[in-house]
């Protein structure tokens, strides 16, 4: 029973940087339709970036990260301007390889300057200390990763629904241009998307960085970002939150009863099995297109 | 231009006689190729003929059907440990452990096609990424595969050769590379071929047409992994030791980016992508031997990245090239090659 609550709760930590990259996913997602594969190395170079402060320059933590915050912010608007926004005749198939391109630079940047061997980022928190809740060993990090989580969903949940930016983003979402005729600049939105998607995605990279810190460190928890995405349904937040959780739990279950080999391929047969009964994800509505 | 009159001109194999003059000069240039040059560039054209089989059957798919696939290299590893297997275990010759290990693999594609019959967009992605995965990670557990050991080749024997050298196995890749080139070209000109295409259009409208959608997607998943299967059947005698983290995610987004950079839907295409990017890849590995490119590189590594990384400048390459293409010839290089030939059709006007 022990064994059980303390990788249910070991499951929740891991969910929480799942719930992170997928949230980051799907900001993008719901608002341009874009599949961003580039989101984990968006991150990675952030982390980075912080790496760089900290370590080379002796930037103190609460000018580092707070810097890294900006920078990745300007690193999201700055690909949407550049990149994103140049597209002709944007489909689906090419916007993925777009990202994908995307990615592939950012990671052979980080790969040269870097190299391939793991660095460690410094950081206020050491990842070995834990605390313990009743009976169960919770690393600080991972109570840390949690809280961050959280108030990242709640801010997310008030600053779409209230602000006036987020009710905006909203707009763009659902109908583009009615949105353009109402006034709103769609595409200084779109902007705004991925400067803030690509801060939720640099917390999660800093938040793992200080366990894991090499250029690959981000493609294990994108991928599982994505794929609780889009069992959420890629375009619900709470979907995602949901989704990363349930593959955080049944993750750890697997590699604590079943076997640990397999731990990590058992999110995608998790995917499939989900979305072959519910094509669409778990919480959004099935889209069946007209001709 | 190109206008086809009746339905025989359109399903025949060289719309003119100039076709068939160049086509007859490939086939001469392909069959004296190991004679012209050296040996490194046998090596090079074995590894590019191979991607071009992979190639043709990922644009099968995603040019042709329109569904998008991120597990190909999951094929490929199939066909490869499945053809070793089938010659060093059950003693089958190679010419038969070929075909089977590629119909292993089309059976999978078939089994991948099924989900996909529902699913579209990122849904499809995140399926097909995760098959490619997980096949990977099963093979390197199963013992009989050599787990994380790897397997080595066995001796390739067809008949009375014994095919040991790089000048020895091109003709074996070439030979399948064309008639598997010539194949698909005949695919897409029957039912078949114009199921996928009323697919990739519009389904809704396709299957009210009469189209068996169940049957023609899963069609297209196991046609396209059959040449997958084939195509990683020769690279394990490329390699001649494959071990499972060979087959990664990102030859998976490579494949996809040579289906892409050559042009979607379109053979020409498809054939020329992997030719460019097989290139790319190898002569990008040793990025530094290249003249004066290979110094100006060293100095900039020495001031601003490290040395250690520099192979990594190939994934820099290889992301520009994909953005760019799909920036400004979303068609790739059979837009480029269709819009230069409209321009000198009409030229001056």
């Amino acid at each position: 029973m022990l064994d059980f609550l303390q990788m249910v709760v070991s499951g929740i930590a891991v969910g929480s940087s799942y719930a992170l990259m997928g949230l980051a996913m799907v900001i993008i997602y719901k608002t341009s339709e874009v599949l961003n594969f580039a989101q984990g190395e968006m991150a990675l170079i952030s982390t980075f970036f912080t790496y760089l402060l900290l370590e080379t320059h002796g930037v103190p933590f609460y000018l580092a990260f707070p810097g890294a915050l900006a920078f990745a912010a300007f690193l999201g608007a700055f690909l949407e301007f550049t990149v994103l926004r140049r597209a002709k005749e944007p489909t689906v198939l090419g916007m993925i390889i777009i990202t994908l391109g995307l990615e592939m630079i950012l990671m052979g940047l980080v790969s040269w300057k870097f190299g391939a061997d793991p660095k460690t980022l410094p950081f206020p928190i050491s990842a070995y200390s834990s605390v313990m809740i009743g009976d169960v060993f919770v690393s600080s990090l991972e109570v840390l990763t949690l809280v961050v989580a959280l108030t990242v969903m709640i801010v997310l949940f008030l600053f779409l629904r209230f602000s006036k930016l987020g009710v905006a983003m909203k707009a763009t979402q659902q109908n583009h241009t009615a949105a353009r005729l109402m006034g709103i600049r769609t595409r200084r939105i779109l902007m705004f998307t991925w400067a803030i998607s690509s801060v939720v995605g640099c917390l999660a990279g800093l938040l793992i960085a200080p366990t894991i810190m090499q250029p690959y460190m981000m493609w294990d928890p994108m991928l599982k970002g994505f794929a609780a995405a889009v069992m959420g349904g890629m375009t619900s937040l709470p979907g995602a939150v949901f989704g990363a959780y349930i593959l955080g739990i049944v993750e750890n279950l697997f590699g604590g009863y079943v076997s640990i080999e397999f731990k990590s391929v058992v999110a995608f047969v998790i995917i499939v099995l989900v979305l072959c009964v519910k094509p669409s994800g778990l919480f959004a509505r099935h889209y069946v297109k007209k001709v | 231009m190109d206008m086809k009159r009746d339905y025989y001109e359109d399903v025949q194999l060289f719309s003119s006689g100039v076709v068939v003059f160049w086509f007859i000069l490939l086939i001469l240039f392909l069959a004296f190729f190991p004679f012209l040059f050296k040996n490194y560039y046998v090596y090079l054209a074995n590894y590019m003929a191979i991607n071009v089989i992979v190639a043709i059957g990922l644009n099968l798919l995603v040019g042709y059907t329109g569904q998008v696939s991120l597990g190909h290299a999951g094929f490929f590893a199939i066909g490869a440990y499945g053809t070793i297997t089938l010659m060093s275990l059950l003693h089958l010759p190679f010419l038969l452990a070929l075909p089977l290990a590629a119909l292993v693999a089309a059976l999978f594609g078939f089994l991948l096609g099924l989900p996909a019959l529902r699913l579209e967009g990122p849904y499809l992605a995140i399926a097909t990424l995760g098959f490619g995965l997980t096949i990977t990670k099963v093979i390197g557990r199963i013992e009989l595969f050599g787990g994380r050991q790897g397997l080595h080749a066995p001796d390739l024997v067809i008949g009375p050769w014994h095919l040991d050298t790089d000048r020895d196995f091109y003709y074996l890749a070439v030979t399948l590379t064309v008639l598997l080139t010539l194949a698909a070209r005949n695919l897409i000109k029957t039912k078949v071929g114009r199921a996928f295409i009323a697919i990739r259009d519009a389904d809704i409208a396709a299957e009210s047409m009469g189209v068996h959608l169940t049957y023609y997607k899963t069609l297209a998943f196991a046609v396209s992994a059959f040449y997958t299967g084939i195509a990683g059947g020769l690279y394990a005698f490329v390699l001649r030791f494959i071990e499972p983290e060979v087959f990664t995610l990102m030859m998976s987004i490579l494949f996809l980016a040579m289906v892409v950079v050559g042009g979607l839907g379109s053979l020409f295409g498809a054939v020329v992508g992997a030719c460019l990017l097989s290139w790319l890849d190898l002569q990008l590995r040793n990025i530094l031997d290249i003249p004066y490119l290979g110094e100006w590189l060293d100095a900039l590594s020495k001031t601003w990245f490290s040395i250690t990384g520099v192979s990594n400048i190939q994934f820099i390459v290889f992301g520009l090239i994909m953005i760019l293409i799909m920036l400004f010839e979303p068609l790739g290089l059979f837009g480029f090659w269709i819009r230069t030939k409209k321009y000198w059709k009409t030229w001056p006007f």
